[in-house]
């Protein structure tokens, strides 16, 4: 009988991912519930020490796969890995990051484990003793609620979403042989090439400003780009700024971009075509500035002003800035 | 070259999506189908690797019949034959049994490369291209923006967060294509001709040999929760308003 709630630890270069602090946060919950225990499988090279860490995030048991073939990070390596450790302790939950990473592992093992997930939920809970995972779907047009038939029931969690709660566990570390074999491990990591700008990834980010057609150009991004330097946010755009060239394809937020859920979404010269809309509406708090009364992103907007975003933005900043000194 | 790349028909993004009183399904009526974007990518891309080195395209779709018009708009684009798997038993079908079903036909017919768009934009579910990948036992490389071959593998740029990932990956494999990839083609009048006539095996579950199962289910539909009714700033001055709205960001949702 298939019994207690993982989660996969992400990690890159030896330190955690915020990610892996939500999923372990979150698994507690869900074991709590069950009665069961919370494991993490943690994957990589020399990363061992890290290990107990997340026994203060509510994990009894940390089972560590430490060997070169996991550093840096291939799916070929981490699928299989994690789909022997899952075969072996048959775990009844399985929770993963809804991270890049995250997402192609979780899909893989789908695959290997011939069984169900749900990609990027926004809430998981337990339901007759089951999982129910709760996800937008049409780019949260809709959302869905899923159950599952199979075990290991899995679900990749949205960044940013849960919270990270502190619950001292044990965090009982014990080594993990992947059993790798090499004539498997088939796709080679040639190059990393860092971003220097030191921002976080949109997915990622606490606070965002993104600009639209209402910009004017690539050049009025400057009065969006110091704004967010005020904050240390990313700068974000809309498909129209994206398909205009002013801004480069990673910076799109929307249905055919990226979906995003800081804790603050400014957008700025906006005006919320459902494509949009539909990327950044789980945002937590969402600031409108648009000089178009009607534009449908005040039907989104917590805050909302209406006036020319040339006037307002740079006052904004000066304000923030104030507030902020 | 044998090149397949696999397609969805799915609702347009400018489409509303209703959810039915009975939370069992969407409203399909009045929507504009269409072949899902990041499929489109994929199809770009599997036709350009075919006109720089010679061989064969061929689309593969799992959908109802209304499908078939995303294979004629791949084959008018430039592709070469279509296999569509039509079966209401894949009506709601999760991602496993969506692969199982494309690895089924993608077993019968020569591979080299596959590609999928990186995820559909209606159930962004984002699974079935690995799946498939695992379920014909070849490497995947997912979420490119830039591929290139040479001497029996690929090289594709794979953007990751706060970095940029050069993978390098032998064939047979699968790729997932992300906005950035290329420009997607139209198709041309003479490609529209074209497509009509060439062929296309439709073919059920019955005859893959496939079995549908549900492993994970939507069991519910439900409308996006709403959101309050948001304050709007009122003033003639932009400074005033500006000052106000930081005013209510730090004392009233502190958030900065």
């Amino acid at each position: 009988m298939a019994k207690g709630v993982w989660i996969v630890a992400e990690q890159r270069d030896g330190a955690y991912r915020k990610i892996t602090f939500e999923l372990a946060g979150t698994a507690r919950k869900l074991a709590d519930v069950l009665g069961e225990e919370v494991c993490a499988i943690l994957c990589g090279a020399g990363v061992e020490g890290i290990a107990g860490q997340l026994g203060k995030y509510g994990v009894d048991k940390v089972f560590v796969a430490d060997s070169p073939a996991l550093e840096p990070y291939t799916t070929d390596a981490h699928a299989a890995a994690v789909a022997k450790a899952v075969k072996e302790n048959d775990p009844a939950i399985l929770l993963l990051g809804a991270s890049t990473q995250g997402k192609d592992l979780s899909s893989r093992l789908v695959g290997k484990l011939a069984t169900g997930l749900a990609t990027d939920c926004t809430d998981v809970k337990i339901a007759d003793g089951k999982l129910l995972a709760i996800r937008p779907m049409y780019a949260g047009k809709c959302f869905g609620e899923v159950v599952f038939s199979t075990f290991p029931q899995m679900a990749s969690l949205r960044p940013n979403v849960f919270p990270a709660v502190e619950n001292a566990k044990a965090g009982v570390v014990v080594k993990f042989d992947p059993a790798l074999d090499a004539g498997q491990l088939k796709t080679k990591v040639l190059e990393v090439q860092k971003d220097t700008s030191g921002k976080a990834d949109l997915t990622e980010a606490n606070v965002i400003v993104s600009g639209g057609r209402g910009m004017k150009g690539p050049e009025g991004y400057a009065i969006i780009e110091e704004l967010a330097a005020v904050f240390g946010a990313t700068v974000g755009a809309s498909r129209a700024a994206v398909d205009a060239g002013w801004r480069p394809q990673s910076d799109q937020v929307g249905q055919t971009g990226k979906i995003v859920s800081p804790n603050l979404y400014i957008a700025c010269g906006i005006s919320g075509a459902i494509q949009h809309l539909a990327g950044m509406s789980s945002s937590k708090i969402i600031v409108a500035i648009n000089k178009d009364a009607e534009a449908p992103i005040f039907t989104k907007a917590d805050y909302g002003i209406v006036d020319d975003l040339f006037k307002v933005v740079p006052e904004f900043t000066k304000e923030c800035k104030k507030l902020l000194a | 070259m044998n090149i397949v790349a696999c397609v969805k028909q799915v609702p347009d993004t400018e489409a509303q999506i209703k959810v039915k009183p009975d939370g069992s399904g969407i409203e399909e009526g009045g929507i504009k189908w269409v072949m899902n974007t990041y499929d489109e990518f994929g199809v770009e891309e599997a036709l350009r690797l075919k006109e720089k080195n010679g061989g064969e395209v061929t689309i593969v779709t799992v959908g109802p019949a209304r499908a078939m018009e995303t294979i004629r708009t791949a084959l008018a684009m430039g592709a070469d034959k279509g296999i569509h798997i039509c079966d209401p038993a894949f009506d709601g079908a999760d991602a496993y049994a969506t692969a199982s079903a494309l690895a089924a036909a993608i077993k019968g017919i020569p591979h080299d490369i596959i590609f999928c768009g990186q995820r559909a934009i209606d159930d962004d579910s984002g699974q079935v291209g690995a799946v498939l990948a695992e379920l014909l036992g070849i490497p995947q490389v997912t979420v490119i923006t830039k591929l290139e071959f040479a001497g029996g593998a690929i090289k594709a740029i794979r953007p990751i967060e706060g970095a940029q990932l050069l993978i390098e990956c032998p064939l047979p494999c699968l790729v997932t294509a992300q906005k950035g990839l290329n420009e997607p083609r139209y198709a041309s009048l003479p490609g529209i001709m074209k497509a009509k006539k060439k062929p296309v095996d439709v073919k059920d579950a019955a005859a893959l040999g496939v079995t549908v199962t549900a492993n994970a289910k939507v069991a519910k539909f439900i409308p996006p929760p709403a959101r309050a009714a948001g304050k709007i700033i009122c003033g003639d001055d932009p400074a005033m308003k500006a000052a106000e709205l930081a005013r209510l960001l730090r004392e009233e949702a502190k958030v900065i």
